[in-house]
């Protein structure tokens, strides 16, 4: 496929751009050293021509709104419309995030519901809007931590963040970023933490957990309330991160279940845009005990007005200009609002049922490492299927129209295939994905050539990935 | 095939003595489970290491894998090919593969590790 640079021809244009009648005059001010000395390379194409390029580059592409996307660990789930009316309103986007507190209450409001109805969601007190997606969250929970630690004198002695061997990957990043030594416990073979291992690895030098809750095999940890105490008990606080928080939204509280710090994927359980489709938001809950360290501004309500307030000592500080991705807030209030709470209870009963129902129709046709009931996820293993392994599965998926699952990840199962269906799936496409699975378990074994050189029906053929990461072309060259 | 004259460590390093120095690479085992490898990153040379501190970085499509000393000592060498040729390592894991030269501070360590027969005893236990 040609480049924009390749199409069009000197001189053409899409729109025409009338010359400032005082171009000479502004330019003068312009120092001599910073003016351009040759022409910009810009693309000269006519309108239809731009329209087609990008209209045809759109539709090489696959999305929730182009078809099935069960990527494990993201929850990509459909994006309700009613979200983008909202997040157009022109009241909204006309705004500058520099203009003061009183003409700005409207946009304050809308900050200050949400950050309510999250922090409902998560039953803890504390709440900053502000991270920009769900490893920013990670990176300002541990800030807040250490934070927390060395305003209690004891961020010497705490050098560790214990971490089972089924987190999320950045979570171990998230801990070394600030600095902390991480500590990784063996999961048992129900694939939950060990509660020995845990016992173990507890002291005095222990400056927290980090806990995906329910883990990255789909599974709730039973011993959630005995792990928490536990922690609490050395004087070490609890990260929960709240990637899969689509497996309990509404039924359960993070705060209840001893979470000291919880962060949100807006853009994955609150229906907001997802990869490439938009910013993300990772707002942090915290419990009491953190609440002087967030960052600021906060927005406080007094009496019936609503206000940015920078005036806290102890806070670390901004993580993010001005308010954090403000529309991709909105978009989170409006899905919050429009399904109520009884809606969002359904949110995560209709995800756990979708992937439960996935589950039992494939765990004849393909390994479960970890067998029963699950949450929204479950990760199957591409072992045992002859010759072919899981990323040919995988690559066979994209000839049936489906997005391929999260493959290779947790590390703890061999050839993992981790499968999250969503709620907003119609029974129908769930039972198509059904049975293309079980086709490509019947063609792994009949016919492994054919899936060893899918997909056969993209525009892209099998990429060489080793060759992308061993020599990557990362600028176009000029041309 | 294991080569005989090595000892392996459970974490699929493999260990050649050369006098009082060791030269260490990870195994056919591990590469193969790996896969294809694409970054490797290596002690500078004249880090001290403990026994079973992570030496090096093995990055291959779908995993990262650490690779410790299998004994103590003073990293002396380091493969300056892998760096441009990192599927070195799943070509020829034995030879031409290897990661770094370790000068040993106590050579009893290596009476700790396993010979080829207890590696293959270990690796087709499923491990």
């Amino acid at each position: 496929m040609e480049t924009i640079y390749e199409l069009g021809a000197e001189g053409r244009h899409g729109v025409t751009v009338p010359r400032p009648e005082d171009a000479e005059r502004a330019l003068s001010h312009v120092p001599e050293a910073l003016r351009r000395r040759r022409r910009a390379k810009l693309p000269e194409v006519s309108q239809p021509e731009l329209v087609r390029h990008y209209t045809s580059l759109s539709r090489l592409n696959h999305g929730v709104d182009t078809g099935f996307y069960p990527l494990g660990s993201c929850t990509m789930k459909h994006n309700p419309r009613f979200n983008e009316d909202a997040a157009r309103l022109p009241g909204l986007t006309a705004l500058h995030p520099a203009l003061p507190d009183e003409e700005t209450q409207g946009a304050l409001s809308i900050l200050w519901e949400l950050a309510e109805h999250l922090k409902g969601v998560a039953g803890m007190p504390g709440i900053t809007l502000q991270p920009a997606a769900g490893a920013h969250g990670e990176l300002t929970g541990m800030l807040l931590m250490k934070r927390h630690f060395e305003s209690i004198g004891e961020m010497e002695r705490r050098t560790k963040v214990l971490l089972p061997d089924s987190a999320h990957g950045t979570n171990p990043a998230s801990a070394a970023m600030v600095g902390l030594e991480v500590v990784s416990l063996p999961s048992n073979a129900h694939g939950t933490v060990d509660l020995e291992a845990l016992a173990a690895a507890l002291g005095e030098d222990v400056a927290g957990i980090m806990l995906t809750v329910p883990n990255t095999l789909g599974l709730f940890e039973p011993d959630i309330l005995e792990i928490t105490h536990r922690v609490h008990d050395v004087g070490g606080l609890c990260y929960f991160d709240g990637a899969n928080l689509n497996a309990f939204v509404g039924r359960a509280r993070p705060g209840d279940m001893g979470a000291d710090i919880f962060h949100f994927n807006l853009h994955k359980t609150f229906s907001t845009p997802h990869g490439g489709g938009g910013p993300g938001a990772g707002p942090l809950a915290v419990s009491s005990v953190l609440e002087p360290y967030l960052p600021v501004p906060q927005i406080v309500k007094r009496n019936d007005s609503f206000a940015l307030e920078t005036d806290r000592p102890d806070s670390i500080g901004r993580v993010h200009p001005y308010h954090g991705n403000f529309l991709v807030s909105v978009r989170a209030l409006a899905y919050i609002l429009s399904l109520g709470d009884a809606g969002l209870r359904e949110v995560s009963s209709g995800a756990v049922l979708a992937a439960n129902y996935l589950r039992t129709k494939l765990e004849s046709a393909y390994k479960l490492p970890y067998p029963g009931l699950c949450k929204h996820e479950f990760v199957l293993s591409g072992e045992g299927l002859g010759e072919v392994r899981t990323l040919d599965i995988a690559k066979r998926l994209m000839d049936y129209g489906i997005h391929p699952p999260t493959v290779y990840f947790p590390l703890i199962v061999k050839e993992a295939l981790m499968i999250e269906p969503t709620e907003t799936e119609p029974k129908e496409i769930l039972d198509a994905f059904v049975e293309a699975m079980l086709r490509i378990a019947d063609e792994a074994r009949q016919q492994p050539e054919l899936l060893k050189a899918a997909p056969h029906r993209t525009p892209v053929r099998r990429v060489d990935e080793a060759k992308a990461a061993r020599e990557p072309i990362l600028r176009r060259p000029p041309n | 095939m294991n080569p005989q004259e090595l000892k392996y460590t459970k974490d699929h390093e493999w260990v050649r003595r050369e006098g009082e120095n060791v030269r260490v690479g990870i195994t056919d085992h591990a590469q193969k489970e790996l896969g294809d490898i694409v970054f490797v990153e290596l002690p500078a040379k004249g880090t001290v290491l403990r026994q079973g501190q992570t030496a090096a970085t093995v990055e291959s499509v779908k995993a990262v894998g650490e690779v410790s000393a299998p004994v103590a000592g003073e990293v002396i060498e380091v493969n300056p090919s892998l760096e441009g040729a990192p599927g070195t390592i799943n070509s020829s894991p034995f030879e031409e593969g290897w990661l770094f030269v370790l000068r040993m501070e106590d050579p009893s360590q290596l009476d700790g590790l396993m010979d080829a027969s207890a590696y293959q005893a270990m690796t087709e236990g499923g491990a």
